[in-house]
């Protein structure tokens, strides 16, 4: 393979990366807090591309106003989840929560079919985010430096929150001792509910990325995607922000370099983050970042 | 300043508190001691909130207004009406350090000059917490944590505070170390509700105290009394 060619996997890598980072977050802050896989958030992924969708189309929104307008509701949406299917559930054993998660999922993706059926549909790409340009010989869409960028300063944004003020303050402490926060005055179910909010918008904007790199959406198209984003969150320490963008990327990068590398393994693509989440549970199940959850008597 | 009328309280089949009233004036020290499973620890839980299914009456007179019945309410609610808690075994939130366990304190207010201001007063109680302010709580000493604790329920300004086993696994010298800030923080107008094993220490710096035997209040009287008392002595002193 030649350098150009490397280059220019490094960067289709780095923006699948980012995008299985953005999605791993809301997954690892949900987990870090109520111990729930939250089997819904790939959907929210899909919803944001759908939004858009009908944003530009029905509503004949302006496309950034489509996307603002689509993150919002998709957040509002991981809110509802919340406040439907797993608050009132939040006192009873984790598995039936973890059950719920699983029909939110099902509900939603079916309900999808029921109101945007099952065809996939072309997405509208601005020109100015997939007109290709050239430095040297390597051939690059503004799209592919643009993805990186967005969700490093999201992620930045997340991390000035959680790290620097009042809610982030309460969303560390929830992660550890929920009676005792709520003692202390924190009102937990506005936290979870700022938690789902959040997880979600970053969802819903990877979601509408996503749709931009591979322009066709349909209902199942969070499935994969939010597969290998809970791998990545498991591969960086689930709780852990930093570890699941860290997952992410690592995990996008090896599924471009091992298919530019050994194409004869393209077909076998999707099972490389199976294999590291094998991989991860054997002999590191706490993952990079990840805490072992030592208790002080 | 808090009436505790006929308090009930069950887990599963278990009748842990049975028929308990108790009366906290303002100003004063009040405690509960009785051994392990006796249901103390049960009673403050109830104050707060954190016990389902707790039956009876816990009435709150804040200074400003009129009574407010506690049952039913949520524990997030209490520290803005003027109760805050201590927990047994001190919770301290072990990431989190000494400064944003204090921060987390005061949550429910928004006054931050005047937070910082209090932050200030805790370091004032507690030195050792200023040295130790940007570690994380985790790796504090049993006392330091302690002593933590209290400071944390101190950050919301309440009018009650509410102690569970301060004394818990502590050196003889942390605990008068302790009890000489909890005397401190009465003297300085504060209404303490003290729920404790250690009797000696508890009844020692107590106006009045409730001595509970699996479910009930089996004596009351100011703590002085029953620190003489021939019967609390034998149970409960060591002789």
């Amino acid at each position: 393979m030649s350098l150009d060619m490397f280059i220019q996997q490094f960067f289709n890598a780095i923006t699948l990366g980012s995008l299985y980072g953005l999605i791993a977050i809301g997954y690892t802050m949900v987990y870090g807090i109520l111990r729930l896989i939250n089997f819904a958030h790939g959907d929210i992924l899909m919803l944001g591309a759908y939004f858009v969708f009908f944003g530009t189309t029905t509503f004949c929104l302006p496309w950034g106003l489509a996307v603002v307008v689509a993150i919002l509701a998709a957040s509002a949406t991981g809110i509802l989840i919340d406040r439907i299917a797993y608050r009132p559930l939040r006192e009873a054993p984790r598995i039936s929560a973890l059950i719920s998660a699983i029909a939110v999922s099902f509900f939603i993706e079916s309900l999808s079919v029921v109101l945007f059926t099952g065809l996939p549909r072309p997405v509208y790409q601005p020109e100015w985010l997939t007109t290709a340009f050239q430095i040297g010989s390597i051939r690059l869409l503004p799209l592919t430096l643009l993805v990186p960028a967005i969700s490093f300063v999201l992620v930045m944004l997340l991390l000035w929150m959680v790290y620097h003020t009042k809610p982030g303050l309460a969303m560390r402490a929830i992660s550890k001792d929920i009676e005792t926060t709520r003692l202390l005055g924190v009102r937990v179910d506005r936290i979870i509910a700022l938690t789902f909010g959040i997880g979600s918008a970053l969802a819903a904007a990877s979601g509408i990325m996503w749709a931009l790199r591979y322009p066709q959406i349909n209902p199942y198209m969070g499935i994969f995607p939010g597969f290998k984003a809970f791998i990545a969150a498991v591969l960086g320490g689930i709780g852990s922000i930093q570890g699941a963008m860290l997952g992410g990327l690592i995990l996008g990068m090896l599924e471009i370099m091992a298919v530019a590398f050994l194409p004869s393994l393209s077909g076998f693509r999707d099972a490389f983050a199976f294999i590291v989440l094998l991989l991860v549970l054997f002999y590191k199940p706490t993952g990079i970042f990840g805490e072992h959850t030592e208790e002080k008597i | 300043m808090l009436n505790i009328s006929d308090l009930h309280v069950h887990y599963g089949g278990i009748h842990a508190v049975q028929g308990v009233s108790l009366h906290i004036p303002r100003g004063q020290i009040v405690t509960l001691i009785g051994a392990n499973g006796a249901g103390k620890s049960s009673i403050i839980r109830s104050i707060s909130g954190l016990v389902k299914g707790a039956k009876g009456s816990i009435e709150f007179t804040p200074s400003n207004g009129s009574p407010i019945q506690l049952l039913g309410k949520r524990p997030e609610d209490m520290v803005r009406l003027g109760i805050s808690m201590s927990p047994e075994g001190r919770r301290i939130l072990p990431h989190l350090t000494v400064r944003e366990n204090l921060l987390l304190g005061a949550y429910s207010r928004t006054d931050n000059a005047a937070i910082e201001e209090d932050i200030e007063r805790v370091y004032t109680l507690f030195p050792r917490l200023r040295e130790r302010h940007w570690q994380p709580g985790g790796t504090l000493s049993g006392g330091e944590q302690q002593m933590l604790a209290v400071g944390r329920a101190l950050m919301c300004r309440p009018e009650l505070i509410m102690l569970d086993e301060p004394s818990l696994g502590l050196a003889p010298l942390l605990v008068k170390e302790i009890f000489d800030i909890i005397l401190r923080i009465n003297r300085d107008g504060m209404t303490v509700l003290l729920v404790e094993q250690n009797a000696l220490a508890a009844l020692s710096i107590a106006h009045y105290a409730y001595v509970l035997e699996v479910g009930h209040v089996v004596m009351e009287a100011p703590g002085h009394e029953l620190l003489t008392d021939p019967k609390v002595k034998a149970a409960y002193l060591g002789g």
